[in-house]
């Protein structure tokens, strides 16, 4: 056996005092920069149609500030810190109560997403076909919507699984990705907020 | 080194024989790092054949003018999934199977950092793969047009609207597409946490083989520019299901939009492609010239800057649609810029071989190959940077000419470099070097046979994606050579084929580190098991083999 065989750990150098980051950060952190990327596409897309639909209607006439919605899915994002403290210190009743406030929180905020659409396609009679404001308007808000389906999907699974009494306190670091999730998608909806109820409009 | 009170010698385990079922469900099942890894490697080699053969029927059809082999439909389809499958089938899969054979081996880790995302990574990227060839039977949609995609490997708009394409040919381009590159995604995710958070103890960053620095700017590309192209090919979809307008000139959308979408992903690509080349040079010539690289610093730093500065360069696609002279200057200029990176890995490179003991062993000649023929193409790449230069050759066979020089003198020559070199560890056999020198002289004479005269032809006028040609334009002879050139190459390759048969079924005992090398991946067996290292090694250099030969004269004396 050629004696490149073994590589002898060195005697200064001992495995306990080797510390590299936790791979479940990095892994999200970097899910989250390529879904920054995605997101940035369809935003740069919406802002270069703005004003380029051929005919109507244009956003100024039918849009309307989602201002509850925004009020309820931003502090979903404080909810969900106050349920991880809670984790944090054992307190399983908090968590569970805060843990609920975030979903219903996003539900809200979904529900008025779909009253919104309905509204805009029976009433104004706008779908992705009508022009390009509907084209990259429903594009747009979609995609965000659904990557909060997607989380509320999460937040359900957590909640079922800790009311059927699973020890959800050995998963805080699972929890905490979810909630950096979260977070993100949260910061999302503050752009395209900004883009498609300001400058769009 | 004083005293080593560790076992020098291994038990061996009796190999147990399996049935063919039960390796079946250990492959299909597997989230080793190393069978996926070798999984990626073989579907990537079974596509190249099947796009290589699509390239010779190519080529045979234009041999000579007006020759009736395939026609115009058939000619369109061909270069479509040739083109497609090379890049999203053959090269994507390469960098996924390279980077998860090999990471985790160099940094000393026992797998990568998410074997199961891994998992899925591979199964998605091949169900992409059968789906974009299920066009061949399931593309002619309802309305009965077309079988396999026309629309060329970047699918320009409006080509690609429902007005324009009809069936669901497009639609597989674009969902095969999409979904590969859910699996590259996954990939690239790993091969990042697994570099920053899997290195054994002593491997810091700057002690990092430069092979897995390359691979981790390669896996940030792969997540920056990915999602563009997923997000034109989720709007055409859009555009097609549920009549959006996004590349809609009718209703005021814009066709330029997905050119520029198309190459924010398609340059960068470029570079995610030819970088296990870059990372395979930088491990092999160092070992074939008995010298550390030369200028280690440089070349990370180096790569990390074509990680950046190929986001910029994008447009030079684009010079032809008529941009204003302040963005043909800056795309120029951007495309000068990133050639200088570049040219500083070549250097180096040539530098590390520079008064070294060089020994050309088929791995280091193709590495010579490659750095010959990588010149050339960086040339004409510059060359094509030129905007008015551009304008005369864009969409020429002279473009044609240039990207092949860099894949195919580029990376399949790293690639095969790197196939040389790593054989031996992967399957504890060694291939047969006078098989690998027909192998190497047959495919290099046969490429340069093949893509120089296509410069000339496209100097001349010849237009690409032209299903034949009248005589008469000084076109015939330089195709008559390219034509004679695929016969080498089908040669060459033939060579490697039968070596690799031979080899794994009766070649030489490659013993644990053949080449006398200087990273980890050669400090355990070969093939490696399963749990890759019994203990997890240390590391005081970027060389620790050579520290564990050499204990009178380590590395880590002077880093
Ligand atoms: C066996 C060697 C090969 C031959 C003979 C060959 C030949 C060709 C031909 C004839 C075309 C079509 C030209 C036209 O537009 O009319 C083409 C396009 C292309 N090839 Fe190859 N090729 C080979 C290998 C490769 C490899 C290894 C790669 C990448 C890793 C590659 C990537 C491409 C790409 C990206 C295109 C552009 C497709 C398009 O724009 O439609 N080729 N090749
Ligand atoms: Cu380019």
């Amino acid at each position: 056996m050629a004696a490149s065989a073994i590589v002898p750990p060195s005697p200064e150098l001992l495995e306990s005092e080797w510390k590299t980051p936790d791979r479940g950060k990095v892994g999200i952190t970097f899910l989250i920069l390529t879904e920054t990327s995605l997101f940035t596409m369809f935003v740069a897309t919406y802002l270069i149609y703005i004003g380029k639909s051929l005919t109507g209607p244009y956003p100024k006439d039918v849009l309307e500030i989602p201002i509850l919605a925004t009020i309820c899915l931003l502090s979903s994002s404080g909810t969900i810190v106050f349920a991880e403290h809670a984790l944090e210190r054992e307190e399983l009743g908090r968590f569970k109560v805060w843990w609920l406030a975030t979903l219903l929180l996003g539900l809200i905020f979904l529900a008025y997403t779909g009253i919104e659409w309905r509204h805009l396609i029976y009433v104004d009679h706008l779908t992705i076909s009508t022009n390009l404001f509907g084209t990259t308007f429903y594009s747009l808000v979609g995609l965000h919507a659904s990557h909060v389906i997607v989380g509320a999907v999460f937040l359900t699974l957590v909640l079922v699984v800790t009311l059927r009494g699973f020890p959800i306190a050995t998963q805080k670091r699972r929890v905490m990705f979810l909630s950096w999730y979260w977070h993100f998608v949260d910061a999302v909806w503050v752009v395209v907020f900004t883009v498609v109820y300001i400058i769009g409009r | 080194m004083a005293s080593i009170d560790y076992p020098l010698e291994r038990p061996e385990a009796a190999p147990r024989e399996f049935s063919f079922s039960e390796s079946l469900y250990k492959w299909v099942a597997t989230v080793d790092h190393k069978r996926l890894g070798l999984m990626y490697m073989v579907s990537a080699l079974v596509f190249l054949v099947i796009a290589g053969i699509m390239a010779s029927v190519m080529r045979l059809q234009l041999a000579v003018p007006n020759n009736h082999l395939v026609g115009p439909a058939t000619f369109n389809r061909l270069f479509t999934m040739h083109g497609t499958t090379m890049v999203f089938l053959v090269g994507m899969p390469i960098v996924a199977g390279m980077a998860n054979y090999l990471v985790p081996l160099m940094i000393g880790a026992r797998d990568m950092a998410f074997p199961r995302l891994n998992a899925f990574g591979f199964w998605i990227f091949l169900f992409g793969g059968v789906l974009l060839y299920y066009s061949y039977l399931g593309g002619s949609g309802l309305s009965g047009a077309g079988s396999a995609p026309d629309v060329g490997w970047f699918a320009y708009a409006p080509l690609t609207e429902k007005a324009f394409s009809h069936g669901a040919s497009t639609d597989f381009w674009a969902l095969g597409v999409l979904v590969s590159g859910f699996g590259s995604i996954a990939s690239a995710i790993n091969v990042i946490a697994t570099c920053v958070s899997l290195r054994c103890p002593g491997m810091t960053l700057a002690r990092m083989p430069v092979f897995v620095w390359v691979m981790l700017v390669d896996a940030w590309l792969v997540l920056v520019v990915l999602p563009p192209l997923s997000a034109a090919q989720i709007m055409l979809l859009l555009d097609r299901f549920l009549g959006a307008h996004f590349f809609d000139t009718q209703f005021g959308g814009s066709a330029v939009l997905w050119q520029h979408m198309f190459w924010i992903f398609g340059h960068p690509e470029v570079y995610i492609l030819i970088f296990p080349a870059f990372g395979t040079l930088s491990e092999v010539i160092p070992i074939f010239a008995r010298k550390p690289i030369f200028g280690r610093p440089a070349m990370v730093g180096a790569v990390v800057a074509i990680g950046f500065i190929s986001l910029g360069v994008w447009a030079h696609h684009m010079f032809a649609i008529g941009m204003t002279s302040w963005s043909n200057t800056f795309f120029a200029a951007a495309s000068m810029l990133v050639g200088v990176p570049t040219g500083i890995k070549i250097f180096n490179w040539t530098a590390t071989m520079y008064g070294g003991k060089i020994r050309f062993a088929v791995s280091m000649m193709f590495c010579c190959g490659f750095l010959l023929q990588f010149l050339v193409a960086g040339l004409t790449g510059i060359m094509l940077a030129i905007a008015p230069f551009d304008w005369q050759l864009h969409d020429s066979y002279f473009v044609v000419a240039h990207f092949h020089f860099t894949l195919i003198g580029g990376l399949v020559f790293g690639v095969f470099a790197g196939i040389y070199y790593w054989f031996p560890k992967v399957t504890g056999k060694m291939l047969s070097e006078t098989l690998g020198k027909w192998h190497f002289w047959l495919f290099c004479i046969g490429f340069n046979l093949t893509f120089i005269p296509l410069h000339f032809a496209g100097m001349l006028g010849m237009p690409r994606r032209i299903y034949t040609y009248a005589a008469g334009r000084g076109w015939e002879s330089w195709n008559t050579i390219a034509t004679i050139g695929v016969f080498f190459q089908i040669a060459g390759i033939a060579c490697f084929a039968w070596n690799v048969i031979q080899s794994v079924r009766s070649g030489k005992a490659a013993g644990d580190d053949p080449w006398d090398a200087w990273t980890l991946e050669w400090a355990t067996t070969s093939p490696p098991p399963e749990y890759n290292f019994e203990k997890l090694p240390v590391v005081r250099s970027s060389r620790p083999l050579w520290d564990l030969k050499h204990p009178q004269d380590p590395d880590w004396k002077y880093d």
